[in-house]
């Protein structure tokens, strides 16, 4: 019983760091652009098709496709922002969100009209198997998946931290006004934010592409569980939505090993529900800006 | 609360006479439809105005009072449950049903409401929380084998008033569309009413109406529960109409976005948005699936565009944009 707890554990922090790089990238956004955005999981869905049609197309590597998908979900982000969003950013909060759902809506749908609702898997033979850890068994792709989503979450971290442009996001997300005083183009810094977040979910969707199925609506508990993690860690928290993730990951795992059918989703929503409720800043309590 | 400001209502100055006729002659339009329409037109309509009185349900609190719910699949389906399971396993009248429907998820509404504006959730935290409520039910009625598990309710037929089930389509025809009438006179009335405009105050800004002594809570509460009321009874013709409810059928997020669409391309927060909007979707819809059903998606991708196209051009909808128009026309 003890192993099986153990074992579940451990596949939920490894998938938990899949949850906090798509939360990264959710909170992100909102917290310059203050936008709750519905596509995230439509992004993370065409990042997992991409891997699947580099490898099945084009032979190449999952993993070697990833700074493709990458560029490939930043400009798709970007245009998203700069044509759709940018335009309304001063309309009512629900306006933008609406907006991020139709572009869900029309993200999804072209997928299923695309690719068929068939659900995919990549058999990619090295892969198969899983690296003893003591008593534990560390499936491969997870276990890669979790690295990369970290580097991934580490580099973005150290962009923000370290580097010009990312004080001017964090400058952003702060004072929009104070940032545009200071010189800072808000414009083209919400055009990055959204690109840099689309880029997370799609990088996230190829990490995953691996060892789960692709089809057109896997991205909604991806986007779910989303909300669910940046909300637990703090909209707009980066390492809020860090531990979020790996939080959720673990709950999620060891509810599945408890508890009968689907009632694990279940948990997840109720600690949602209570965190929104009594301490709707989240668990690591980052003030309300704005 | 002192004199506020008469808000701008153009379409009132137009002549009193010919807009009565023009009513006249709808009222008998919709009325007289079931004789001449072919069966599909028929349901198409029955649709239409399902869909609308939908929409106008979700408008009594996200538009009249600015309460901008992502979950009403929770009420709906509250609504349709009850009704469908009373039904089916008690064999109790859904006259009756309809009602317990009602209550159960006026008494949702007034809790989520009560915890969400307690705590001071609003804008996105208002709409997520909606949203993790209805998942919460539909996840919940899945597992759970005595309410239908993930099979859903299936409605044996037995046709009568007192089952509220009938042969002729028209019969839905005329229910659906006095239901919609009814809720839209409701809509009317609590426009005028101090209620509708302490709600309006509310969305317009929370703190500017409390200092003004409006009681915000009661008033949002107030707002959720009717609207919560309303939305489980198109749950429940839903069900009589369709005699199959299943989770996802009921408390899926498409029921919640349902809710919320023909407002926005209409415009929230009027009688005629949720009306206008449903009148331009949902046959747009039928007609879509009609003529590219066989391309898998592609309706809804048009409605995702829709979407986008009403946001970014028509932020105030079909009916702030005439409106406007017509205040341009005539200074």
């Amino acid at each position: 019983m003890l192993l099986l707890l153990g074992q579940a554990a451990v596949t939920g922090l490894l998938t938990g760091a899949v949850y906090a790089l798509v939360a990264v990238g959710l909170t992100l956004i909102f917290g310059v652009m203050r936008v709750v955005n519905f596509a995230h999981g439509a992004l993370l869905m065409l990042g997992m098709y991409a891997a699947y049609w580099f490898h099945v197309l084009l032979g190449v590597n999952p993993y070697l496709s990833l700074p493709v998908t990458f560029i490939l979900l930043f400009a798709l982000g970007a245009v998203i922002q700069r044509g759709l969003l940018q335009p309304i950013l001063a309309a009512p909060q629900h306006n933008q969100l609406l907006l991020t759902l139709g572009v869900m809506l029309i993200i999804e749908n072209l997928a299923l009209f695309l690719w068929s609702p068939d659900f995919r898997t990549l058999r990619i033979g090295w892969l198969e198997g899983a690296i003893p850890l003591g008593a534990l068994l560390l499936n491969k792709p997870r276990l890669i998946a979790f690295a990369g989503a970290l580097v991934l979450t580490a580099a973005l971290y150290l962009f923000l931290t370290f580097t010009e442009l990312g004080r001017a996001i964090r400058a952003t997300a702060q004072d929009r006004t104070g940032a545009s005083l200071v010189g800072v183009n808000v414009t083209r810094i919400n055009t990055l934010t959204f690109g840099l977040g689309a880029a997370c979910a799609g990088v996230a969707g190829a990490l995953i592409t691996p060892y789960l199925y692709t089809a057109p609506q896997v991205g909604h508990v991806f986007l779910l569980y989303g909300f669910v993690v940046v909300v637990l860690g703090g909209l707009g928290s980066f390492t809020g939505a860090l531990a979020g993730g790996l939080l959720i990951g673990i709950g999620e795992s060891l509810g599945a090993a408890l508890l009968p059918g689907s009632l694990k989703e279940l948990v997840v929503y109720l600690i949602f529900i209570l965190v929104l409720l009594f301490r709707p800043t989240g668990l690591f309590g980052v003030p309300h800006r704005g | 609360m002192g004199e506020a400001p008469a808000p701008v209502r153009a379409l009132s100055a137009a002549p009193k006479i010919p807009l009565a006729l023009g009513g006249l002659v709808l009222a008998a339009l919709v009325l007289g439809a079931p004789l001449v329409a072919t069966p599909y037109l028929l349901r198409i309509l029955i649709m239409t105005f399902y869909g609308a009185y939908l929409a106008q349900s979700w408008n009594l609190v996200g538009g009249y009072a600015g309460q901008f719910s992502f979950g009403h699949a929770t009420f709906f389906g509250l609504g349709a449950y009850a009704t469908a399971l009373l039904f089916a396993k008690g064999g109790i009248t859904p006259w009756l049903g309809m009602l317990v429907g009602a209550i159960l998820a006026t008494g949702a509404g007034v809790f989520i409401g009560f915890l969400s504006f307690r705590y001071g959730l609003r804008g996105p935290y208002f709409a997520l929380v909606t949203l993790a409520f209805a998942e919460v039910c539909r996840i919940a009625v899945t597992n759970w084998r005595a309410l239908g598990g993930a099979m859903g309710v299936l409605i044996p037929l037995r046709q009568s008033l007192g089952t509220l089930q009938f042969s002729e389509p028209a019969a839905y025809y005329y229910i659906i569309v006095a239901m919609t009438a009814g809720i839209s006179m409701l809509a009317l009335v609590l426009e005028r009413s101090r209620l509708g405009i302490s709600m309006e105050a509310v969305r317009e800004d929370v703190d500017a109406a409390e200092a003004l002594g409006v009681d915000t809570t009661r008033t949002r509460l107030a707002a959720m529960g009717l609207s919560a009321f309303c939305t489980a009874l198109a749950g429940t013709f839903y069900v009589q109409f369709f005699s199959y409810v299943d989770p996802h059928l009921a408390f899926g997020i498409d029921v919640s976005i349902a809710a919320i669409l023909p407002n926005i391309i209409g415009g929230t927060g009027t009688v005629l948005g949720p009306l206008a909007g449903s009148a331009i979707l949902v046959p747009l819809g039928e007609w879509m699936r009609a003529y590219l059903g066989g391309y898998r998606g592609v309706h809804l991708m048009v409605y995702g565009a829709i979407l986008v196209v009403a946001i970014v051009f028509l932020p105030r909808g079909l009916v702030g944009a005439v409106r406007r128009w017509w205040g341009a026309k005539r200074p």
